[in-house]
């Protein structure tokens, strides 16, 4: 069945842009990640400009997340506190984030800083993901016991000043750690056009040390409030959002994220950890395979005047 | 819309006015299936019928080798960029670009047989006809000027565009139906964007043009399409407002539907 998309000015088929909301709204509830980085080249590869495709997106992850925060904040799986004190970094990273941008683009070095940092963020993320989450697995297979908390493992961020509890994780630590990440996760979004939650939620769990169980529904709610707040942001400033595109991926995707938050919660943490090591780890090769790997046409079209 | 033949051909019996260069004697009328493509929902794309006649009078000279019709349909303009990917420090970038300033989003450019063998090159590329001739100027750092016509950011920018079926030349795209009488279907794609069209019909004879008639159409959207459009251009902050309560209503309805526990 097709249907015209009013601002990305084109036809598509209804099913296949469904079952794509679908299939990326699974990984988004099972991971805790927005799966922008997922579905904007999905997009692109049907036809849509990647402006279009990057605005309407923002929407359809808002939407994931909402339907899978609730199903973690049912689970009482989301610490809220720590929520707002990342959103707190987060608003400043993203201002600091938009002004880089503009500069890059100024210069007229934007696509290769982009392209770049991609490879760079996702290979090493996916790559310390995967390996330390089978050393955890081995270490299960060997019968050790699992390592939930570490007490012998503070690191110099444990030090810090400004020290507090946030309940629902079971943590102690200082606010300049978590404002950091806030501010790093707001900046990486901005610059990249990306959610972020690929890199929050190992970021959660390695440096802060925050549970899996808590570290999806948090990330979920993060990632709900700035999406959100993005579309908002491109309706006004860039008029792009296709809102017909983003109720046909919406739809799919919060279903797709119900069955993924219950597959997430099925899985022992090590090895959803390696799952998403493994996929951020992929999309990091995909995307330096576009780097290394000569085009099949050096050349290609884009209309002026438009970001991306 | 499918061409309506009885009703067109009686328009372009009865049309009067759309006629040039009366020194040769011959007069070109043509007229279009719908002047107005309407894009909905379940849009994928039109075929418009252009119907068109000659029309003879007393100081018409024979001529030898019959009428030729070249029809040259351009859409709304558009500034694009042409990337040239290059190998940099062992990776694949965008080293090299150039503007094109106003390009036409969509062309197509009929006739009723190849057009070298309608005109000479030279009458061609003056006439600016078929897609080695027209003018698609490019801005190289500040000065604007038509780069020659195997220029390789301008042939792969057509290459792309043939490819995406918004630039076409065909040279059967025109029937002739009678001696003097003729028709051609211009193809929009479901892509093609909305705005106005220009409809440039071309009449030579023995390898000179001897008329020319205009006749536009305009891509426009309606209804639902246009709502969604219009409130999206003038009304962002609130339509974002709107879209983002829809994501949030559609997350929190599809979790109380699965709702298991």
């Amino acid at each position: 069945m097709q249907i015209y998309l009013p601002i990305a000015d084109l036809p598509v088929n209804v099913f296949v842009i469904l079952a794509m909301g679908l299939a990326v709204g699974f990984i988004s509830g099972m991971f805790g990640i927005g799966g922008g980085f997922l579905m904007t080249p999905l997009l692109i590869f049907l036809g849509i400009t990647p402006a279009v495709a990057v605005a309407s997106v923002t929407s359809h992850i808002a939407a994931s997340s909402m339907s899978g925060a609730i199903s973690y904040w049912r689970r009482r799986a989301i610490d809220l506190a720590l929520a707002f004190m990342l959103l707190a970094g987060g608003i400043v990273g993203t201002a600091f984030g938009v002004w880089l941008f503009t500069t890059l683009r100024a210069v007229g070095q934007l696509d290769i800083t982009i392209g770049v940092s991609y490879v760079l963020l996702l290979g090493i993320v996916g790559a310390l993901m995967v390996a330390e989450s089978v050393r955890a697995i081995i270490r299960v297979r060997q019968g050790k016991p699992v390592e939930l908390r570490r007490p012998g493992s503070h690191t110099w961020i444990h030090g810090l000043p400004l020290k507090l509890r946030f309940k629902r994780s079971r943590i102690y630590v200082s606010a300049i750690p978590v404002w950091g990440i806030g501010f790093l996760i707001g900046f990486i979004g901005a610059v990249m056009g990306i959610g972020g939650g690929f890199l929050l939620v190992p970021l959660l769990i390695y440096v802060l040390r925050v549970p899996t169980a808590t570290v999806i529904g948090t990330s979920m709610v993060l990632t709900l409030v700035t999406m959100a707040s993005a579309t908002v942001m491109h309706a006004a400033t860039n008029h792009l959002v296709d809102a017909v595109l983003a109720l046909i991926l919406m739809v799919g995707g919060v279903i797709g994220a119900q069955f993924g938050a219950r597959a997430g919660q099925k899985m022992s943490g090590e090895r959803l950890r390696l799952l998403l090591g493994l996929l951020v780890l992929a999309v990091g090769i995909r995307f330096a395979l576009d780097l290394i790997v000569p085009p099949e046409n050096v050349y290609s079209i884009r209309p002026l005047d438009t970001d991306l | 819309m499918r061409p309506r033949a009885p009703f067109v051909l009686v328009a372009v019996l009865g049309a009067i006015g759309l006629s040039a260069a009366p020194a040769f004697g011959e007069r070109l009328v043509a007229s279009l299936s719908n002047h107005r493509v309407m894009v909905t929902s379940n849009f994928v794309g039109e075929e418009l019928v252009l119907f068109g006649g000659v029309e003879q009078d007393q100081t018409s000279r024979p001529r030898r080798s019959g009428y030729d019709i070249v029809v040259t349909v351009t859409g709304p303009r558009q500034s694009m960029v042409t990337f040239r990917k290059a190998r940099v420090l062992g990776i694949w970038v965008n080293a090299d670009s150039r503007e094109f300033e106003n390009a036409p989003a969509y062309l197509a450019v009929l006739s009723n047989r190849p057009l070298d063998s309608i005109a000479n090159t030279e009458m061609l590329r003056r006439l600016q006809l078929g897609l080695d001739n027209i003018p698609l100027p490019q801005r190289a750092s500040v000065k604007i000027a038509d780069a020659a016509s195997d220029d390789p950011f301008r042939l792969a920018f057509i290459k792309i565009k043939t490819d995406q079926g918004l630039y076409r030349e065909v040279s059967n795209g025109v029937t002739f139906l009678a001696p003097a009488l003729f028709r051609a279907s211009i193809p929009l794609p479901a892509e093609v964007p909305v705005g106005t069209y220009e409809v440039d019909v071309r009449l030579f004879a023995d390898g000179a043009q001897i008329a020319r008639a205009p006749s536009p159409f305009e891509v426009y959207k309606s209804g639902f399409e246009q709502v969604v459009t219009n409130a999206a251009r003038e009304h962002g902050f609130l339509y974002g407002l709107v879209t983002s309560m829809m994501a949030v209503l559609t997350g929190w309805f599809a979790s109380v539907v699965f709702r298991r526990d």
